[in-house]
């Protein structure tokens, strides 16, 4: 299609011709430059008259070649002269900035101010929150019941099915595990306490939030940082309407409500599953470990798991939305936040756990 | 006539059993400034994202240079679509990269240009679009619509396309910097034989810029010639959309 760059050299005479564009060059780049470095301090003329076709990645090219000036003589259409003389109006070095370099410290100390900003952040957006819900209270009509169940019906009821899976899995787990140490002493019955306790105290609440942070978590930030970057939250203000109350809140209010129901179903489930392996194992009926079940476990403890249901639910929604309302308009802020509220969830929800744990340790643990 | 850099024949395209175009037939040849015009919702975009091979048509085939773009080849493709530049509707930006980095990322991707030759190029991009070299450092978040635009044609342009399809290029431009584009978009045209495709609403592109016109009415083309050869076509998109400006595109 395009006739191929050519250079010609003959006593003293650079004669270029065909078309010298970015498209036609790229076959042969480097035996182009090959061609033409040579040429690059011979005191030569230059005849670019018969050229066809010039464009600016070309024009780079001669102009480097020339060593950024003018050669003595040169022969070249008005046309293609305008073209190499834009290249040539550039400034030779442009400076780039330099790659900033930070020192381990800094970055340390860059890196708690960040978090502290966050809690900040965080806290304020708390108190926004209150100030919505007594706004509420004195303004009951606009309360946004149809975000909030639509928003328990999303991060609960759909939740369901693979909270149920999950917890099965690890009941079952947990119960194969604990029977094969318990036979060996003897301690087959006490395969209830401690399926009772791990699941119901502490290993359904924190599951189940390891999964919502995951699943309903990075779901908030994502959306509430698309209508970021898509302006939908200015045009919601616009409207008059205010984005914490019809995006956040019921956000965070519907998991609060929806994750100790979760925690209780997926609890459930797991004890299913590990009755059922305690059954094959230990061959202990399901009538019996039913029966034992409110001895070995304090009711303080369903209590306890419920409690933490509530709070992971609030603190994994909060965290979610507060990255999503910081997401910056591009893609990259997106995803960087979407990952951090999905881990500061689960730290921040790890980190509430250990405080349940010290705070309840005297309360409902069996003594024998 | 040599070969036609475009070509449409046949295309017809349905969303959901809607019929947007209807055997549709065009044919661009080397050199040309189309302005697609047509009401809004009659599938301008469509027909562009079709000529790229975003998307395929329902029926009919689009041919590049000769080469038709279903073809499962994927360098050849990938050689095509290095020949043409796209300028879309919203900049379409790699929000990510800086400014400078977006116009240089075609260039990098070749793999054999150094990093002195593609600094040259972006500056000299973004000095044919108006913008500063300073401005190389911004994100696209923190431009201006208008800006955006510039710097998006600076990246449809980086690559020296052969062909350039352009959405809306002068929307949200003030008159001054259009009129610029204009100059811009007809120097290169000279200098470097570009084929351009642009949909516009503008009527000041349109005259000073196009030399032929495709109108798109009806789910086809119904008139594609010369400016004023489709200026006195009597159909009532054509005599509503130039109404009373007819004179000004003379």
């Amino acid at each position: 299609m395009s006739a191929p760059p050519r250079l010609h050299v003959e006593s003293g005479r650079v004669l270029l011709s065909g078309h010298w564009t970015l498209a036609a060059m790229l076959p042969d780049l480097t035996g182009l430059q090959a061609q033409l470095a040579p040429q690059r301090s011979v005191d030569v003329v230059w005849d670019l008259s018969a050229l066809s076709r010039l464009d600016s990645a070309a024009a780079v090219l001669l102009w480097r070649t020339w060593g950024n000036a003018w050669p003595a003589r040169l022969e070249i259409s008005p046309l293609h002269r305008q073209v190499i003389e834009r290249v040539a109006e550039l400034p030779h070095e442009i400076a780039m900035p330099p790659a900033l370099r930070i020192h381990p410290i800094e970055f340390i100390g860059s890196l708690l101010l960040k978090a502290g900003r966050n809690l900040q952040g965080m806290i304020v957006l708390f108190g926004q929150l209150l100030l919505d819900v007594a706004f509420l209270f004195k303004h009951p009509a606009d309360i946004p019941w149809r975000e909030f169940t639509a928003n328990i019906y999303k991060s609960g009821a759909q939740a369901l099915p693979v909270t149920a899976l999950v917890g099965f899995l690890i009941g079952i787990t947990i119960s194969y595990l604990s029977a094969l140490q318990l036979k060996s002493f003897g301690a087959d019955i006490f395969i209830v306490n401690i399926l009772g306790i791990s699941i119901v105290r502490e290993l359904g609440p924190v599951l189940v939030a390891v999964l919502v942070a995951g699943r309903s978590g990075s779901a908030m930030t994502a959306q509430i940082g698309v209508m970021r970057v898509t302006e939908e939250i200015d045009a919601l203000s616009t409207m008059g309407i205010s984005r914490t109350i019809r995006v956040v809140l019921p956000k965070i209010i519907g998991l609060t409500v929806a994750m100790p129901l979760i925690v209780l179903w997926a609890s459930a489930v797991a004890l299913l599953g590990g009755m059922l392996a305690a059954m094959l194992q230990l061959d202990l009926s399901f009538s019996y470990f039913i029966e034992s079940l409110p001895r070995a476990l304090p009711v303080a403890n369903l209590f306890i798991g419920l409690g933490k249901g509530l709070v992971f639910g609030f603190v994994i929604s909060l965290v979610a939305c507060y990255f999503g309302l910081h997401v910056k308009p591009n893609t990259e802020s997106l995803s960087s936040n979407t990952t951090s509220a999905v881990v500061t969830a689960i730290t921040t929800v790890i980190l509430a756990d250990a405080v349940f744990a010290i705070f309840t340790r005297h309360i409902g643990v069996p003594q024998l | 006539m040599s070969q036609p850099v475009v070509e449409l024949t046949g295309i017809c395209t349905a969303f959901a059993g809607n019929f947007v175009h209807r055997d549709l037939n065009l044919r661009v040849e080397a050199g040309q400034i189309v302005g697609l015009l047509g009401g809004s919702g009659s599938g301008k975009t469509t027909l562009l994202r079709e000529m790229l091979g975003l998307l395929r048509p329902t029926a009919g085939s689009v041919s590049l240079f000769g080469f038709n773009l279903n073809g499962s080849d994927a360098l050849a493709q990938r050689a095509v679509r290095r020949r043409l530049g796209m300028l879309f509707q919203h900049g379409a930006l790699f929000s990510a990269l800086s400014v400078f980095d977006n116009i240089a990322f075609p260039l990098r991707e070749l793999r054999c240009l150094d990093e002195d030759w593609i600094r040259r190029l972006v500056h000299l991009k973004l000095a044919m679009v108006e913008m500063e070299a300073s401005h190389g450092k911004l994100m696209p978040a923190e431009l201006s619509g208008g800006m955006v635009k510039r710097v998006a044609l600076a990246r449809a342009l980086a690559l020296e396309p052969e062909l350039l399809l352009l959405d809306e290029p002068t929307s949200g431009l003030d008159p001054d910097r259009s009129q610029n584009f204009v100059d811009l978009v007809s120097g290169l045209q000279q200098a470097l034989g570009l084929t351009v495709i642009m949909v516009t609403h503008d009527l000041n592109t349109l005259a000073g810029l196009a030399s032929h016109v495709a109108v798109l009415a009806d789910q086809r083309i119904i008139a594609f010639g010369p400016k004023d050869e489709v200026m006195s076509v009597d159909h009532p998109f054509v005599t509503g959309f130039f109404g009373a400006d007819r004179r000004k595109l003379l």
